[in-house]
């Protein structure tokens, strides 16, 4: 408790026992409300089968330890596929993104460049409607992108927010670095790639991230254009078998690696598949956590 | 023009000093010609400008490229809403049917009921969720030390990187019928717990559910703000006898108004957006009589009909909507002396 309180300013009071209690607890309410499901989610996903079976469902408590749930789902089944196909949209989508990305903010940094107004007001003005699913969909399908994993990609490579992020973060550089650079002679390109990226890691870190988890938890895009089941993302399959229920018990599903040997319970591999879709996120996100601040606010206000 | 300050009402960058952009090598180019001035027209000839940002060019043209593919194309398609649009004859081939499904759309109870669930989920949020990421703020901010401050912003910034289907499902694991706590009621021998499925209980769900996702998100801007504001107010305040009620009241809200009446107008211009997944996800479990918002509407109109034109018809009226609301809730923040989302001309 007392690290809670150190540092306090010279002219501040210290606050009364019970409101120092109120807002400890308070607070570890709110902390614990946001972890507990995530615990009994991993916890049961690694529990032996004898533990689920007496817990009559979820487990609160550890008895045990077991992989199994684990070993099911990436003995080759619906849920590995699934898995990859994430995994893959997610790092090619990225790249694409972060690409077109950096380079659009760059070009529409330069104060006077030619038609930089006007494209960078083609740029804004997709904050102001969008496009509508339906239009959109027939697009997508006239372009013959249905049930292809670039139709989860480029109708949303371009986020126009991170793309102004990005550019109010280059624009806010020393400009001399380039002017210097530009008069040794140095082509735009390798101004950007030597001097402003190695410059912007933070934001570039903070703007992949939230493309990335973009494509990770991409679930609506899929619903539309994915048509065919072996080219389902995870958030699909998360859907069909945990949120829906559908049972994943038949070796088609799991795979045929476990024929004949036990399998977990139904309920662990479903906890298994949770854990699954959250833990990339969960373990990405502290590395970038310090620059959100400075990558959103500073994007925000100097838009 | 239409430079966009997009959630904060910060001060505005100031204008950036007029800058030269050396002509690589060439003496730099005399005065800066930034928009709209007459200088535009006595700076270097258009081959001239062109030889030099060619490269520039170049590297907007694959994000241009998608957007004007991606976004702009498909807004060129709503015109299918004016027509009686089928897949085999295309946009050019499908025959023009005027303002019908306007008609079709306007005289339909569902897309009424849509409406009317938007709005209402709309105004819960806003009384309901809108003031959590506040007083979140104010209490994490109130945290002296650096490092417990850090954990624990990064657990409540967590649950808004989990995508709905995980959320939902988080949720049905733990409060639905066959969840943790129905486990336990069940095994105590009561009932268990139906909430997950019941529609009364349905706008207690999902403003839980968002609360439990995006509270701790939403707490950076205002956080960034509480920062800003000048200790040395609080520090003459608490001198001159006033209390830590008194300071939160005169100093620490004051400091924030800006960027709540900001947000609050934001939202306004947004209210037809509650989102799509969530209540997709949902839909089921709970009803379409509580769950249809205007996105699952146009959806399963579509879909379940194999009616292009009825579904684009509702998105384009959603649309325009929306866009009038941005621009009135710009014109409102505006007029409150705040820079909205876009500055004015």
């Amino acid at each position: 408790m007392s690290t809670l309180f150190k540092d306090r300013p010279v002219w501040a009071e210290r606050p009364s026992l019970p409101a120092r209690a109120a807002k400890s607890t308070t607070l570890a309410a709110i902390a614990v409300v946001i972890v507990f499901p995530l615990y009994v989610v991993i916890l049961t996903s690694l529990s032996p089968a004898a533990a689920v079976n007496s817990a009559g469902g979820l487990v609160l408590v550890p008895q045990g330890i077991s992989f199994q749930a684990y070993a099911d789902l990436f003995g080759g089944g619906v849920v590995t596929r699934a898995v990859l196909v994430s995994l893959g949209v997610t790092a090619v989508g990225t790249l694409v993104s972060l690409v077109a990305t950096v380079l659009a903010a760059y070009g529409l940094s330069q104060p006077g460049s030619l038609w930089h107004r006007p494209l960078l007001f083609a740029v804004l003005l997709t904050f102001l409607f969008a496009p509508g699913m339906i239009p959109l969909y027939l697009l997508v399908s006239d372009l013959g992108m249905i049930d292809s994993y670039w139709s989860l990609i480029l109708p949303t490579a371009v986020n126009a927010f991170n793309l102004v992020v990005m550019r109010a973060f280059f624009m806010n550089l020393p400009q001399e670095i380039g002017d210097s650079a530009r008069v040794d002679g140095a082509s735009e390109w390798t101004i950007l790639t030597r001097l402003v990226l190695p410059m912007s890691k933070g934001v570039t870190a903070v703007v992949g991230l939230f493309y990335a988890v973009g494509y990770w938890n991409a679930f609506f895009n899929a619903i539309l254009y994915i048509n065919d089941n072996a080219k389902w993302p995870l958030q699909l399959v998360l859907r069909q078998y945990v949120q829906q229920g559908q049972q994943l018990s038949s070796s088609s599903v799991i795979g045929n690696a476990v024929q004949g040997t036990a399998s977990a319970p139904n309920l662990a591999i479903q906890m298994a598949i949770v854990v699954v879709a959250l833990v990339p996120v969960t373990f990405v996100y502290p590395l970038v956590q310090k620059h959100f601040t400075k990558g959103v606010i500073i994007g925000a206000v100097k838009g | 023009m239409t430079e966009r300050t997009a959630t904060t009402s910060k001060t505005p960058p100031p204008s950036p000093a007029p800058r030269r952009r050396g002509g690589r090598g060439r003496p730099p180019v005399v005065p800066d010609h930034r928009g709209g001035r007459p200088s535009v027209r006595s700076g270097p000839s258009l081959p001239a400008r062109l030889r030099r940002d060619w490269q520039l060019l170049l590297m907007t043209l694959p994000a241009i490229g998608l957007l004007a593919v991606f976004h702009y194309t498909p807004t060129l398609g709503n015109i299918i809403a004016f027509q009686e649009y089928n897949p085999w004859d295309g946009v050019l081939g499908s025959p023009w049917v005027g303002l019908a499904q306007f008609e079709r759309l306007f005289t339909d109870p569902r897309f009424w009921s849509a409406v009317g669930n938007t709005l209402t989920i709309a105004a819960v949020q806003l009384v309901f969720f809108f003031p959590i990421p506040i007083a979140l703020a104010i209490l994490l901010d109130s945290v002296l030390s650096p490092r417990m401050r850090l954990v624990l912003q990064s657990i409540v910034y967590m649950p808004h990187f989990f995508s709905w289907v995980l959320v939902v499902t988080l949720f049905q694991q733990i409060l639905g019928g066959a969840g943790l706590f129905s486990q336990m009621l069940r095994q105590n021998g009561h009932a268990p717990l139906e909430i997950m499925t019941d529609p009364d209980a349905f706008l207690f769900v999902v403003t839980s559910q968002m609360i439990w996702k995006d509270a701790g998100w939403g707490t950076i801007i205002f956080l960034a703000a509480l920062a800003a504001v000048n200790q040395n107010l609080y520090e003459s305040a608490a001198v001159d006898g006033a209390g830590r009620w008194r300071r939160m009241w005169h100093i620490t809200l004051p400091g924030l108004r800006p960027v709540i009446i900001l947000l609050l107008i934001l939202k306004l211009g947004d209210i037809l957006n509650v989102g799509f997944e969530q209540f997709y996800l949902q839909r089921d479990a709970f009803g379409s009589n509580v769950s249809e918002v205007l996105d699952t509407f146009i959806y399963h109109q579509t879909l379940v009909t194999g009616n292009f034109s009825a579904g684009a018809v509702a998105g384009l009226v959603k649309g325009v909507v929306g866009l009038i609301l941005i621009l009135l809730a710009n014109k409102l923040a505006h007029k409150m002396g705040e820079h909205g989302i876009y500055r004015r001309a």
